[in-house]
């Protein structure tokens, strides 16, 4: 009996296994920075580059930190979802990645300006401290500044009502006990 | 012809990208060279800093130079990677509750082997030696009759 069974059920493990890993994708890695503050940095702003842009200036209620490039041919895909969250009073702040000033302000100009304000990272550096690997990444942030999800990808309106909306729905009811 | 020419010069121009070099006083280049070794680029997975072209990686080849420079022992620069990137930045994994089956799965596996061999054996050895009564009555039998018949 048990021999019969053993080989079935050897198969059975490792087709479930395979099974799993086929919807899992491997680019995507889960951050270690989940659960802690956002890091420390003093960058200036893209469009004004005297005004000085530290992690203090991104902590609201709730807030979107999210990173984008012109050279980012994703970032483009997103633009559009970022500006319709904008309109619907979202906070989102910019750290625009390895990106040249000019082409960034330009690129704002033409598809419109989701950002309260974007914060220029000319060599990757604060990235680097956001564990960024590849633009766009958008944060979802308290408070405090701790992050609470990582978006690694192009934000849809879909992805913004299926993880985003009902954790800062948990931001918010936690912050009213305060 | 003219689609020769152009498959020639396309040959001739195609270079193989190559990871940006990045120079290091001597005193920690030895140090430089295992510690890209030991560290994944995130953007090509399966490459570590040392190969990768990326710029992240030529972003995190300078970090790691600057860090040396500035006296950081290896430990601590691979810990300021993994801190950013997690633990999948290390080639290495540490022994953790969620990488403990990467660290003694394999072992598991060759346990079960040796196991399952050394069951095969003994079963075969039984098979080999042992004849039920019944069937060495039979035997005894049929050995007498060909004795018998060869006579």
């Amino acid at each position: 009996m048990f021999r019969a069974v053993l080989p079935a059920l050897i198969f059975m493990v490792l087709a479930g296994f395979l099974l799993v890993g086929l919807y899992k994708d491997p680019s995507l890695v889960p951050s270690p920075l989940i659960g802690k503050p956002i890091p420390e940095f003093s960058l200036s702003s893209v469009k004004n580059p005297n005004q000085v842009i530290t992690a203090d200036d991104f902590k609201t209620d709730y807030a979107l930190i999210n990173v984008w490039a012109t050279w980012c041919v994703a970032c483009k895909q997103e633009h559009d979802a970022l500006v319709a969250l904008a309109q619907q009073q979202v906070p989102i702040f910019g750290i625009n990645y390895k990106d040249d000033r000019q082409l960034a302000q330009q690129w704002l100009n033409d598809h419109g300006d989701p950002y309260v304000m974007s914060a220029f990272d000319e060599a990757g550096r604060v990235a680097i401290d956001f564990g960024v690997y590849g633009a766009p990444e958008t944060f979802l942030i308290d408070k405090q500044g701790i992050i609470h999800h990582k978006l690694i990808g192009v934000m849809t309106a879909e992805i913004w009502q299926s993880q985003f909306v009902p954790k800062i729905q948990q931001i918010t009811a936690a912050q009213l006990y305060e | 012809m003219n689609k020769l020419a152009l498959l020639l010069a396309l040959i001739i121009f195609c270079q193989p990208v190559h990871a940006e070099i990045i120079s290091v006083a001597p005193q920690y280049e030895q140090r430089y060279h295992s510690l890209l070794e030991q560290l994944r680029c995130l953007v090509c997975q399966n490459q570590t800093l040392a190969d990768s072209g990326s710029g992240l990686a030529t972003d995190l080849r300078v970090q790691v130079k600057q860090m040396l420079e500035q006296g950081s022992t290896d430990q601590e620069i691979l810990d300021f990677m993994s801190a950013r990137y997690g633990d999948f930045v290390l080639y290495m994994p540490p022994v953790k509750t969620h990488t403990l089956f990467l660290w003694i799965g394999p072992f598991v596996l060759l346990l079960i082997g040796v196991v399952a061999a050394l069951l095969l054996v003994r079963q075969r050895g039984q098979r080999e030696y042992s004849i039920s009564d019944s069937d060495q009555q039979r035997l005894q039998k049929l050995l007498a009759e060909q004795s018998s018949e060869n006579k």
